[in-house]
């Protein structure tokens, strides 16, 4: 098992036809044959798209009608940041259940509108400013290279994308393989949070443990550890070890992410490294030993 | 992006917020002129800098006096005065290096008969996603020093962004700032037109501290600090006019123009990095072995061999940098872009400190042979822990 994606997802792309959509629908396709079906772009509907294995994906204006006559439960969104939130907002409308955002920069306020909108719809949102998600063997959706990838047991969620391949590289190399990775993304207001996906790691049966990689900002990990602590006293509990990315980044400096910034007395590290310890996660003091230490934690 | 609080309140009375009459001043030559428009017979005079604490500030130059940087005068003269000792000398507050920040700019205020200071700011409340009021009866104060200690004194109110602030929202925020007669009325105007203005100028964060009652009953902003979202930058030209450069760090400027996430720090560690979140780890990893870094940089996803060779170029003018760690997790990017880069700027700044260099994912083969054929003193490294007790070596031999 794993979770969100599969071998039976389908997914559109809307922003297919520019440069990064078209890098990483190519990508997506030689991996295991992801399922991708078609992809959008309101004046380029009836064209065809050609990917370099041969593969052509039928465009559509609208995310609508692509769903509509693919079939499609995901959409992966690779437009500029200026037309992101409209994208969104497009693909909800369109009621698909998985909409992950991989564009950085959206602006803040155009966020706050799209969760507003969200939370009265049936879908899920993953970022944005994410690498996306991917079951290995299955499914990639989103810009993670796949071949850091091994099947295997762990489940990874994390605020940052290239943390996240150093949780997933060094797993591998560790022997244990992971069932799913879901990149969340690094801004302040966004549409999945760790609790979302800790719980779905923690009702999988073949994840048998969890990593979680949180950096400076915001509360999430410290709600995060909550949610744990409250699960383990219904009896719900995996092995988990952590890491928080930002102990030496300066006050009230953005750190790149636009949610990476300790202001306001909350967000700095050692306060969310403290709250995690005491949900039970061993937290890993070096980004290096994320593989080894979740060795350690499985002999116990 | 920040701006100084004379543009923080020129923002806010244009959406009809209540200020002061005040001039911004440039240069010793106009405060005379600045003077005679405003009334008196009290002036304030304000240390313009982008951080917070300039009351309680003090100055690093014996000629500027004992007093901060917000003074008070009771007479033209002494606004002159004022400005003399102030203009041109370094300011440390709380929120500034120890060498203080350069005063360029002041603002000559209409003084105000304080009744009360109150506190109250907007942010994006990122646990409901929502802009959120925070107010407190406790102005004029530390707000963080408020919340830790008696944090019964704060509310926080998040915001409907489909139907912005309500009449019961209001009134929970006068309720809130115990604001009676004029003051209320006042109140249930004003925070409507906060909101106005952060959603509609994309602000992230709106702070006024303090927000008084003046004797006469009537609410104002007293002191006003705006931050923008940098992200929404491009639908505002009006604000990115505001700019003012010479707040910035040199090197964090000529970064923005590449569009590379540069923050100068105190260390002797140059770092390049990709992702925001390697970037912050790998300074972290850097002190975990016993050294500091001298920056954060994320070069991004997409960066080519220009960009590279820049960031590793403006690493490089920081004069405190012993030794470079680039740490590479390339998934969109390609480790061999990333090495010609590197071997290009090295050859370009002749490069006489250690080098480690750490690559992983696409191309990681093309790129380590890129590397080990240049010819230069390169340290390959083969993980993150490798890579960071290497540099941290190498700079502690040198």
């Amino acid at each position: 098992m794993s979770i969100l994606i599969d071998k039976n997802t389908k997914v559109i792309v809307q922003g297919l036809t520019g440069n990064t959509g078209s890098f990483h629908t190519n990508q997506a396709l030689e991996y295991y044959g992801t399922k991708m079906v078609a992809g959008t772009h309101p004046k380029k509907a009836g064209q065809k798209w050609v990917a370099d294995n041969g593969t052509e994906l039928p465009i559509f204006a609208t995310a609508g009608e692509a769903a509509e006559a693919t079939g499609a439960n995901a959409s992966v969104i690779y437009v500029p940041p200026a037309g992101a939130a409209a994208a969104i907002e497009e693909a909800i409308d369109a009621e698909i259940p998985l909409i992950v955002c991989i564009t950085e920069g959206v602006p803040v306020l155009d966020m706050v509108r799209v969760k507003a909108k969200l939370e009265k719809s049936k879908s899920r949102l993953i970022g944005p400013n994410c690498p996306g998600l991917l079951t290995p063997e299955e499914c990639k959706i989103g810009i993670m290279p796949g071949k850091i990838f091994q099947k295997g047991s762990v489940g990874v969620v994390s605020r940052s994308g290239t943390l996240t391949y150093e949780a997933v590289y060094q797993t591998s190399q560790a022997g244990l393989g992971q069932t799913s990775a879901v990149g969340i993304g690094g801004d302040p207001v966004k549409g999945t949070e760790f609790i979302d996906v800790l719980e779905m790691y923690l009702a999988d049966e073949e994840t048998k443990s969890i990593i979680m990689i949180g950096e400076i900002g915001g509360t999430a990990e410290e709600e995060a550890a909550q949610f744990l602590i409250d699960e383990a006293k219904k009896g719900r509990k995996k092995p988990m070890v952590g890491f928080i990315a930002g102990r030496t980044a300066p006050k009230g400096r953005t750190m790149g992410h636009a949610g990476a910034i300790v202001s306001g007395g909350q967000g700095d590290a050692e306060s969310k490294i403290a709250a995690m310890e005491e949900a039970g996660i061993r937290v890993s003091p070096s980004p290096a030993r994320l593989g080894t230490t979740m060795v350690e934690v499985l002999k116990g | 992006m920040n701006i100084h609080e004379y543009q923080a309140k020129a923002v806010l009375k244009s959406f009809g917020a209540p200020v002061a009459e005040g001039v911004p001043v440039l240069s010793l030559d106009d405060v005379q002129k600045a003077v005679d428009t405003l009334p008196g017979p009290l002036w304030v005079v304000k240390s313009q800098i982008h951080a917070g604490g300039r009351g309680k500030g003090k100055f690093v130059e014996a000629e500027a006096g004992e007093k901060g940087g917000v003074r008070l005068a009771f007479s033209k003269e002494e606004v002159l005065e004022h400005a003399k000792a102030m203009l041109g000398h370094h300011l440390v507050t709380a929120q500034t290096s120890a060498e203080g920040k350069q005063v360029n700019r002041l603002y000559i205020e209409d003084g105000a008969d304080i009744d009360r200071e109150l506190y109250l700011s907007l942010l994006v409340d990122r646990a409901t996603g929502r802009p959120a009021f925070v107010a407190s009866t406790e102005g004029g104060m530390d707000i963080e020093e408020v919340a830790h200690e008696t944090p019964e004194k704060i509310l926080t109110l998040p915001i409907d962004p489909t139907t912005g602030v309500t009449d019961a929202d209001a009134a929970k925020l006068c309720d809130a700032l115990k604001l009676e007669g004029d003051a209320r009325t006042d109140g249930m105007k004003l925070f409507p037109i906060l909101y106005k203005a952060f959603t509609e100028k994309d602000m992230s964060m709106l702070e006024i501290n303090p927000l008084i009652v003046m004797e006469d009953g009537h609410l104002r902003v007293l002191d006003a600090k705006v931050s923008f979202d940098g992200n929404a930058l491009f639908r505002h030209p009006d604000i990115v006019e505001l700019r003012d450069t010479t707040e910035e760090d040199e090197k964090e400027i000529e970064a923005s123009e590449w569009d590379l996430a540069y923050i100068a720090l105190d260390g002797t560690i140059g770092c390049m990095v990709n992702g925001a979140g390697l970037a912050m780890a790998t300074m972290d990893i850097i002190k975990l072995y016993g050294e500091e870094p001298a920056n954060f940089c994320d070069v991004g996803g997409g960066a080519n061999k220009e960009k590279v060779a820049a960031a590793f170029k403006i690493i490089m003018k920081d004069p405190n940098v012993k030794g470079i760690l680039v740490n590479i997790f390339g998934g969109i990017m390609k480790c061999d872009v990333i090495a010609e880069g590197v071997i290009a700027a090295v050859k370009e700044t002749n490069l006489a400190v250690p080098l480690v260099v750490r690559l992983e994912g696409t191309n990681v083969e093309m790129g380590k042979k890129i590397i080990a054929e240049s010819g230069l003193n390169v340290i390959p490294a083969d993980d993150l822990d490798d890579a960071a007790q290497k540099i941290v070596n190498a700079v502690k031999g040198a």
